[in-house]
């Protein structure tokens, strides 16, 4: 039997009906003081005992590989990603089909199997075919993971540049093209300036994510913070804190990751 | 009517939107200087016409020609002619991610080359001329309706077109802000500009324009001056709808 709505207790508004503001406790984000909380903790094991402090240094070097493939990937994917998605919104049937294909073969492949495929497939085809010494460009694992991650992730950013361009008014567009504009000139000073602060935080969250999915260039044995864990734990038997502070570190840089990504999207929003 | 003065020609066009047939044959020509109002109902197809003088909009069949240049399927030609003809819409549209002097000096520097200084000095004339010099470093979304529409007018100015196309500019304003933009409007009717506005400010009519166009249905009903209008429409489709707008 359903309650009677008298006996609901009625939702917070004001007199003209809209929601009160949360109260003062609500808006304080308990999840990062927790966090910094256990990542004091965390930071106190670690420097005081001998046995954390030689391992984060020992894995010190997969992170900074695990940064090194991220960042250039990410801007890599950024300009894949830039290129799909006008190709997706434009009207040229070619070019529309070619950036729907990618699109759709790309996202319904696993990231995993599309690493191993390109590294394993490809890559190898493409070193043949190209004369030395240019052919070690496609047999180094750190370049193939770089743009693996690059064309996997293109494809997921192509659609979050279209969802930016499409959310533009379409009189955007007419006024940029009334004032003699070509389409490139008005896409690349009025619509996507405007779309790219409207898709930020997605960007933000995929730069995120593909942190954490850099771990599966361990797979074709990218040095980067999974791979050296793995191998260190395997070497010392002590996964516990091997792993322990490989999840940290990860964490670490995500959270430092989210927080600059927040930085960024107040530093650039359109004034009101 | 002669050709040899006018400054847009438009030759028998048609224009489909699906099953809709927005555009019946509209042939026309507009003077220099002349400022000619299009009034008529929604769905009449005033926009849909006005919008195929800078090729927003292509008809399906007939032929547009802006001061000499023909409207085709050539973008030198449509370029050529939308640096010639400016256009202020119903919603503004100014880039709100632009401050109001960045507004008016972008295409001053892409389109006609000008320097920052250059254009800015322009801009700043402008901004003047509409009443707002203060609102120079403002964005757009900090401006009432009123103040945007002014900067849309300064921004199409800004490339000193010959024809200057304004698509219902007052319909989204509130009240109290319809008169700042007319004013302006009117100004520029004052200097000879050659204007084409969908309008039913019958005030700004009246004072300003020197040609009626009453359109329905995708074709013109009547085109006429005001003071023949006002006192005497021939049609009768033109009478009810001007008892309608009037009262």
């Amino acid at each position: 039997m359903s309650v009677p709505d008298s006996a609901k207790p009625p939702p917070a508004t004001n007199r003209a009906g809209r929601a009160l503001p949360m109260p003062e406790w609500e808006r304080v984000p308990w999840w990062i003081i927790i966090l910094i909380l256990a990542g004091i903790w965390a930071v106190m094991i670690i420097f005081t005992s001998a046995d954390y402090t030689s391992i984060i240094t020992l894995l010190s070097s997969g992170i900074y590989l695990t940064l090194y493939v991220t960042f250039f990937a990410y801007a890599l994917a950024l300009v894949v990603g830039l290129l799909a998605g006008l190709m997706r919104v434009s009207r040229n049937p070619v070019l529309n089909t070619l950036g729907t294909l990618y699109v759709e073969v790309i996202r319904g492949i696993p990231l995993l199997v599309q690493i191993l495929y390109f590294f394993y497939v490809i890559a190898p085809a493409l070193a043949d075919r190209t004369p030395e010494p240019f052919d070690q460009l496609f047999r180094s694992e750190v370049n193939m993971g770089i743009i693996a991650l690059a064309i996997g992730y293109g494809a997921y950013l192509a659609e979050t540049y279209r969802a930016g361009i499409e959310a533009i008014p379409r009189g955007q567009m007419e006024a940029a093209r009334s004032l003699g504009m070509s389409y490139v000139q008005a896409m690349r000073y009025v619509i996507l300036p405007q779309a790219i602060r409207i898709i930020l935080p997605p960007l933000g969250n995929d730069f995120v994510a593909m942190l954490k999915d850099s771990a599966l260039l361990s797979a074709i044995s990218v040095k980067e913070l999974t791979l050296w864990t793995r191998q260190r734990s395997a070497n010392t038997f002590r996964p516990l804190e091997h792993w322990t502070i490989a999840a940290f570190l990860y964490l670490t840089m995500t959270i430092g990751l989210s927080l600059f990504v927040r930085y960024i999207e107040r530093k650039f929003a359109i004034p009101k | 009517m002669s050709h040899a003065h006018s400054i847009i020609q438009i030759e028998n066009i048609h224009k489909r939107f699906g099953k809709v047939h927005a555009l019946r044959g509209i042939s026309t020509t507009v003077q220099r200087g002349q400022v000619l109002v299009l009034i008529g109902p929604s769905g009449s197809g005033k926009s849909t016409l006005l919008r195929c003088i800078n090729g927003l909009e292509r008809p399906d069949t007939g032929r547009v020609v802006v001061d000499g240049i023909p409207l085709d399927d050539s973008s030198d030609h449509i370029n050529a002619v939308r640096a010639e003809v400016g256009i202020v819409f119903q919603q503004f549209n100014l880039f709100p991610h632009l401050t109001v002097l960045q507004n008016i000096t972008l295409a001053q520097q892409i389109i006609r080359q000008r320097t920052p200084d250059e254009s800015k000095k322009i801009a700043r004339e402008l901004l003047a001329k509409v009443g707002i010099p203060e609102k120079a470093d403002a964005y757009p979304a900090q401006l009432s309706g009123g103040q945007q529409q002014r900067v849309a007018i300064a921004r199409a100015l800004a490339m000193n077109p010959k024809i200057m196309l304004f698509d219902e500019p007052t319909s989204a304003l509130d009240p109290e802000m319809i008169q700042e933009v007319l004013e302006t409007m009117m100004l520029l009717a004052k200097e000879g500009m050659t204007m084409v506005v969908v309008s039913h400010e019958m005030g700004f009519a009246r004072a300003a324009a020197n040609r009626i166009v009453f359109m329905d249905g995708g074709a013109i009903v009547e085109d006429t001056s005001p003071e023949q209008l006002f006192t005497n429409p021939r049609e009768e489709r033109t009478k009810q709808f001007l008892s309608k707008i009037l009262n």
